[in-house]
């Protein structure tokens, strides 16, 4: 399996939203590198004909009654948000202008 | 009377029924020594005096009102009313902080409590605070907490194991008689082997995780981790069980037995006779340290006096669950993960400019360690277009294979499969930090279990060069109640050995107000 080069890693950073410093990048090329080559191995097995498990019990539907319950206080939980206006969170904006 | 933070939470329960000490005496001796201790141990991020005699007070109350109703009050009282319980700090507490080791999630105030937290609440036991951990539980050691590692209380060098190394030292320590832990590769039951304590993974979706910091999805698990396996059973009993807010917890019932092992040791040794153990050949691994390994031998050899049936068998895939670990939990890390992004709650960065991705770039690069950044990018490569079936997919067809190892062992007829827990003991500070493939290797004996979504638990087997070893037994699904009475067993067969009653040879040092904090001991050692 290729190596991640030093544009891989900042590419995957940005991926997954991670504003990462040069020094952490280099050391992450490096310590990344290592940990790949511990997955090569699973490539000694054949499992063509395997069956992949996304979780261990079989539970399948698990349903429950439509019933209205109370929601978590609005104050509680905007107590935790970095900005509020009102009874709203204050998000940055996506679309771009004013 | 003796100090009585030294009793198992059992023996607590029945002075407390007794009437020889009240909860808010036993809650109060709890407190001092965490407070007393943890400048040099770490192992608590907050400890809630105020919170906690109040509800020492309640359980007095209660107890009080039983004893004027009578004998039959008494014994229907919960086990755990009025005991001291340590959660570790991904556990939601209603208007406490909930870090999860994180700076990312410091100063958030949960707005609600979890289902252990509920359950623990409804049993009246008396939550002390909240332990450190490996941030998001990811570690080995509970240095990757952005608040300071945690000590060993055997050697104030050492870690306690990881991630659940606070919770594990509070209860190693005497701070309480149970904790609440989570394991995801191993996070209890490792931290249980190096702090010479019991620590249980029980079976996936035994236990609801409303409310718990989620690292891994398929793969986190709630326990206990104590002093005695009596104690881990009813800790287990109280909070396991079907809560429908975690659509994986499964409506399985919990079995009684968890709070019936028996009291003697002799009665309990017996039922070893003709019970057949496995011993997976593949866990007996090159990188094991003598100690160790002549420690569990021993443990085996001794579990076979008894009347245990010992056969070796094989686990053929073993040597493939740390790479299938490694792609399997960073992936759903990654996922999990993408939520804290500083706009609903948490550390929170908005640069000028109005670009709302810098703004999450900078948000979760102050916000994150440098473990929990290596898992994200793990995750994120493992799932990215092009990769998805050479890592994920192929993972999981690994993850089928491990499983269907174990399946073919407890097919055969096994009660029980007996290993180690760490191929070593409590290592110093920094001695993995600077390779992750070191510390990952740390698990390579308990991830297998949590793969194939099994119960495993640890529980001391004595002493290698005065550090705890750990002898890891693991159940078919379902088997808790099996897997602790073998467990107990094994503290019937070795109720006598003298490394039982050694202490903890760091707790004088810990006692001593000049003893340095861990995070300067371990930049000391670097």
């Amino acid at each position: 399996m290729a190596g991640l080069t030093r544009s891989d890693v900042e590419h995957v950073a940005y991926l997954a939203r991670l504003g990462l410093s040069a020094a952490e990048l280099d050391v992450l090329e490096g310590q990344l590198n290592h940990i790949l080559d511990q997955y090569a191995k699973l490539a000694e097995l054949d499992t063509s004909a395997i069956p992949p498990t996304a979780q261990t019990i079989e539970l399948e539907n698990i349903l429950r009654d439509d019933v209205v319950t109370p929601s978590l206080p609005v104050e509680a939980v905007l107590g935790n948000a970095p900005a509020r206006s009102g009874d709203f969170v204050l998000v940055p904006p996506i679309l771009g202008g004013e | 009377m003796t100090d009585p933070t030294r009793l198992f939470g059992h023996e607590m329960a029945a002075r407390l029924r007794a009437g020889d000490v009240s909860s808010r005496e036993l809650t109060g001796a709890h407190l001092a020594s965490a407070e007393r201790q943890n400048h040099a141990l770490n192992a608590w991020l907050t400890i809630d005096r105020d919170r906690a005699l109040a509800e020492a007070d309640a359980a007095d109350a209660r107890l009080a009102e039983a004893r004027v109703a009578g004998p039959a009050a008494l014994a229907a009282l919960h086990p755990l009313l009025g005991l001291p319980v340590a959660l570790k700090d991904l556990v939601s507490v209603k208007g406490g902080q909930c870090t999860a080791g994180s700076r990312i999630l410091e100063g958030y105030v949960a707005p609600y409590d979890a289902h252990v937290t509920e359950r623990l609440r409804a049993a009246g036991a008396v939550i002390l605070g909240k332990t450190n951990m490996d941030e998001f539980a990811m570690g080995s050691s509970t240095e990757h907490s952005a608040f300071g590692p945690t000590a060993n209380p055997w050697d104030l060098d050492r870690v306690p194991g990881g991630s659940s190394g606070g919770s594990a030292a509070a209860v190693a320590a005497y701070h309480v008689p149970f904790g609440i832990g989570t394991d995801t590769g191993g996070s209890i039951r490792q931290p249980g082997a190096l702090s010479g304590i019991v620590g249980m993974k029980p079976t996936y979706g035994r236990v609801s995780r409303y409310g718990i910091v989620a690292f891994a999805s398929s793969l986190d698990q709630i326990g206990p981790l104590t002093r005695d396996v009596r104690d881990a059973g009813a800790l287990l009993h109280a909070v396991a069980g079907r809560d429908e807010r975690d659509s994986t917890s499964a409506p399985v019932a919990v079995p009684d037995d968890l709070i019936s092992l028996p009291d003697s040791d002799d009665e309990a040794a017996s039922w070893l006779e003709g019970k057949r153990l496995g011993l997976p050949k593949e866990y007996f691994v090159a990188g094991m340290e003598p100690g160790v390994e002549t420690a569990v031998r021993n443990a085996v050899a001794a579990l076979e006096a008894a009347g245990a049936r010992i056969e070796e068998v094989s686990l053929p895939h073993t040597d493939y669950g740390l790479a299938t670990y490694y792609i399997v939990a960073p992936a759903e890390a990654s996922a999990n993960l993408a939520r804290y992004d500083g706009v609903r709650y948490g550390h929170s960065v908005r640069l000028e400019g109005g670009d709302f991705i810098a703004d999450y770039l900078a948000t979760r690069g102050e916000g994150f360690g440098a473990e929990v950044k290596r898992r994200i990018m793990l995750g994120t490569y493992a799932l990215s277009a092009g990769y998805y079936d050479a890592f994920y997919l192929k993972a999981q067809k690994v993850r089928t294979l491990i499983k269907r190892d174990f399946d073919e062992v407890f097919a055969a007829g096994f009660d029980g499969l007996v290993a180690p827990t760490s191929p070593t003991v409590a290592f110093p500070f920094g001695a993995r930090l600077a390779d992750p493939v070191a510390m990952y290797l740390s698990d390579a004996c308990t991830l297998p279990v949590n793969i194939a979504g099994l119960p495993g638990v640890s529980i001391p087997c004595g002493l290698s060069d005065g550090l705890p070893v750990g002898l890891q037994l693991i159940g078919d699904a379902w088997s808790e109640a099996r897997l602790l009475r073998a467990a107990r067993a094994y503290e019937g067969v070795t109720a006598g050995a003298a490394w039982r009653r050694v202490e903890p040879a760091g707790l004088a040092a810990a006692d001593d107000p000049s003893t340095l904090p861990p995070a300067e001991r371990a930049a000391a050692i670097h």
